[in-house]
């Protein structure tokens, strides 16, 4: 056993730091930093930018554009991004579909998809929620009927993160009402969110942003190629995208950033015990919490699929991600309650001003990718056989 | 960077493990808690003929010339096991503080008889009002001939009863809570001025409250550099703190294997308790906690080998807030999942309870640590 980084893994990091410095975009690194907004082209471009060095997925097979990085390097690479301040990856492409793809998808699949996800050619989102069906995903009504050499796709998904900016859907659908268990009749499908009879819908959130989405399907029809593994078999693709989803969903590396900017912010703040020690247990969870983090993504060495444990990441590093938006509130104090100015922008201050919309926000990390409790009943199931 | 254990670690740990599961189970404990020493000079002999007294020492004293991961290992499986014997007070404080602070002729002297299970030691810090600050020490050492004469009044010394040899602290220079001038002297326990009242713990471990009257003690008795003992001292516990730490993990891990096994096993309303989810989740909790503890006491276990001071001390205080928390966390879950039953003596998730409420104090409770890494910055 050995914490301590070895003197490649230093050079690594180094190089790491100042590619970043050289390269990520300071209009992008300052809007991620003041929690701004990005569009669809600025998630798109710091894409390209890493996809054209090399580093948009690490974890991908070689032949495939992976890197062939230990998790440690993977680790110290996302450590670095979230101290750099650079955009997300948004992971439905990079870290879902393509998964997937890989385990289940048929060599022409792969050929036509994986390539354009790397460069970040489509945009792609999450067609897995339904009104009906959220933490129980496997009552989904969403249906698709064969008809020919295409799927009719008539439903409706919910919550889709950034399906405004979607040009491809993954979703699960039903294509068999009638069998006896009811993950049996689900399946796995690409649409192309171009396909007439899509429609997208905002939802706005208590921040007050435009983040996530309702999709409507009416009569889509989808090609049968875009079936991913055989019909009636997408519960077993779905669960193996979400280990992969829950395998983002810790940010450790955003955390670190983050819990660095409230000391930096708290000033006289830290001379409060009772402050200090909220912050000092947050810094601790946390410093457990990557050591877990790698221990964990170690035994995966050997291509083993995140399982229950990627459970235990989510759960952990989501507590401490909304404890620390907590914290960052409490820094700013009254002013904490700024929200959004009446006359233009002057003289406001847009960081203070940011941090109780973040709080609101961040209260969606322990519902989303399977709330904190489904994820407590995962372990329960599949780790310790309750 | 790796987060395994060494396949000699692991033989290390199958080994150990092996012996206490045939030589050390609830009932031979029980029965060792139960007897005058309150611990056994037979299971000490068996430690030393296995090597585990050996483990942290340089070879040249006959040790193993292991690392602190590799006595995370001897640690874990300790507090799994409950052992009572007094592995902590003689190799992770007394034996350290030869190691790290006594001379050649000091080491040579006490390092190989500790090893073979010769001599037991401890460490006589604690007075009345000091709490966790090791500065706080009102013990006098004055020059007297060639040697000290020191007066005192310790407390809650842990197995200072069955110490053959202390480390005392004494102040020979300032007052109050200065660092400087805090000096650590070797005193035979036996040593005429020393008188020593035995107490039990929780957890049923021995402690001793040690009265110095005009003990003298000659100039080789000095440990370390005359007015220099905060310093010693403070690392010295800084490591016994990584241990317990380990020792917490162990327990920990029995507290979450016990619990989870009463969780299948009894049955109420017709199926097994572990069916409700209010249990269920309560219990992924423990899970989480036990894993987030053994993560940080690697952490300190690593850093107290391989850091400088100011990182040492920050890793540690950081583990010890933690595993103190989660010793906390654990025991109470553990015994309310328990039901009637966590609360008995004859059931070892009582005695699991004590032995983690003890560490949970020990070296320094959460708060103690929280203030400590706050004023590191």
């Amino acid at each position: 056993m050995d914490l301590n980084y070895s003197p490649e893994e230093v050079a690594f990091r180094d190089e790491v730091r100042a590619w970043l410095r050289d390269n990520l975009p300071a209009e992008l690194r300052d809007k991620v930093l003041n929690y701004r907004e990005l569009g669809k082209e600025e998630l798109l471009r710091w894409h390209k930018i890493l996809a054209k060095k090399g580093w948009v997925a690490p974890f991908w097979p070689k032949e495939w554009g992976g890197t062939d990085w230990t998790v440690v390097q993977r680790y110290i690479f996302e450590e670095e991004c979230g101290a750099a301040g650079t955009p997300l990856i948004v992971p439905f492409g990079v870290r879902m579909c393509a998964p997937v793809l890989l385990r289940f998808g048929t060599d022409a699949q792969k050929q036509r998809f994986l390539p354009r996800i790397y460069n970040g050619d489509d945009f792609w989102v999450q067609g897995y929620s339904e009104p009906g069906s959220g933490s129980d995903l496997a009552s989904l009504k969403t249906r698709a009927v064969r008809d020919g050499d295409a799927y009719v796709v008539t439903g409706q998904k919910i919550w889709t993160t950034l399906g405004h900016y979607g040009d491809w859907i993954f979703c699960l659908v039903r294509t068999d009402a009638k069998t006896e268990k009811r993950q049996d009749g689900i399946s796995f499908l690409l649409v192309d969110m171009t396909t007439p009879g899509i429609t997208v819908r905002p939802i706005v959130l208590m921040d007050q942003g435009h983040e996530v989405n309702e999709v409507f399907f009416d009569e889509v029809r989808v090609p049968a190629e875009n079936l991913v593994h055989e019909e009636g078999k997408g519960w077993t693709v779905a669960k193996y995208l979400l280990g992969y989803e829950r395998m983002g969903t810790g940010n450790i590396a955003v955390s670190k950033r983050e819990l660095a900017r409230v000391k930096a912010m708290a000033g006289p703040l830290l001379d409060d015990p009772r402050f200090r020690d909220r912050l000092t247990r947050v810094e601790v969870e946390l410093m457990a919490l990557e050591i877990t983090n790698m221990r964990f993504l170690d035994q995966l060495r050997g291509g083993r699929a995140p399982g229950a444990e990627m459970s235990l990441l989510k759960i952990k590093g989501t507590e401490i991600q909304q404890a620390i938006t907590e914290l960052m509130m409490q820094t700013a104090g009254p002013f904490a309650q700024a929200f959004r100015p009446v006359n233009g922008e002057t003289g406001f201050d847009r960081l203070t001003a940011a941090l109780v919309p973040r709080y609101c926000n961040v209260r969606k990390a322990t519902i989303y990718a399977g709330s904190n409790e489904i994820q407590r009943n995962i372990i329960a199931k599949a780790t310790l056989g309750l | 960077m790796d987060f395994e254990y060494s396949d000699e670690q692991k033989l290390l740990s199958e080994t150990l493990r092996k012996f206490l599961n045939t030589g050390y189970g609830f009932d031979a404990r029980a029965k060792i808690m139960a007897g005058p020493a309150g611990y056994s000079e037979d299971v000490w002999a068996v430690l030393a003929e296995m090597g585990i007294l050996s483990v942290p020492f340089d070879a040249a004293h006959g040790g193993f010339g292991g690392t602190t991961v590799d006595m995370m290992v001897v640690m874990e499986a300790f507090g799994e096991f409950l052992v009572v014997e007094p592995y902590l007070a003689t190799v992770g404080l007394g034996g350290r503080f030869v190691a790290r602070g006594g001379s050649a002729a000091q080491q040579a002297r006490i390092l190989p008889a500790l090893i073979q299970g010769k001599l037991k030691m401890a460490f006589a810090q604690t007075e009345r009002g000091a709490r966790y600050d090791l500065r706080h020490v009102a013990s006098r050492a004055v020059k007297s001939g060639d040697g000290w004469r020191l007066d005192g009044d310790k407390r809650m010394v842990l197995h200072g009863g069955s110490a053959d040899l202390l480390v005392v602290s004494a102040r020979t220079a300032g007052g109050g809570h200065d660092a400087d001038g805090v000096s650590l002297f070797l005193v035979e326990r036996t040593a005429p001025g020393v008188s020593v009242t035995e107490y039990r713990t929780l957890d049923n471990l021995r402690v001793a409250d040690v009265k110095l009257a005009g003990v003298s003690v000659g100039a080789d008795a000095l440990l370390g550099r005359e007015g220099g003992g905060f310093d010693l001292a403070e690392e010295v516990v800084d490591y016994a703190t990584a241990l317990v730490c380990a020792e917490a993990v162990g327990a920990i891990k029995y507290a979450h294997d016990a619990t989870l096994e009463y969780l299948k096993t009894r049955r109420q309303f017709g199926v097994p308790i572990g069916s409700f989810q209010a249990l269920q989740h309560r219990m992924v909790d423990i899970l989480i906690s036990y894993e987030q503890a053994r993560s940080i006491a690697c952490l300190a276990c690593v850093k107290v080998d391989t850091a400088e001071a100011a990182e040492r001390r920050r890793a540690v205080s950081a583990a010890k807030i933690k595993i103190a928390d989660a010793c906390r966390h654990v025991s109470q879950e553990a015994v309310q999942l328990h039901g009637g039953m966590g609360m008995t003596e004859e059931l070892k998730i009582s005695h699991t309870f004590r032995r983690l409420t003890s560490i949970g104090q020990a070296f320094g409770d959460a708060d103690h640590h929280l203030e400590r890494f706050a004023k590191l910055g």
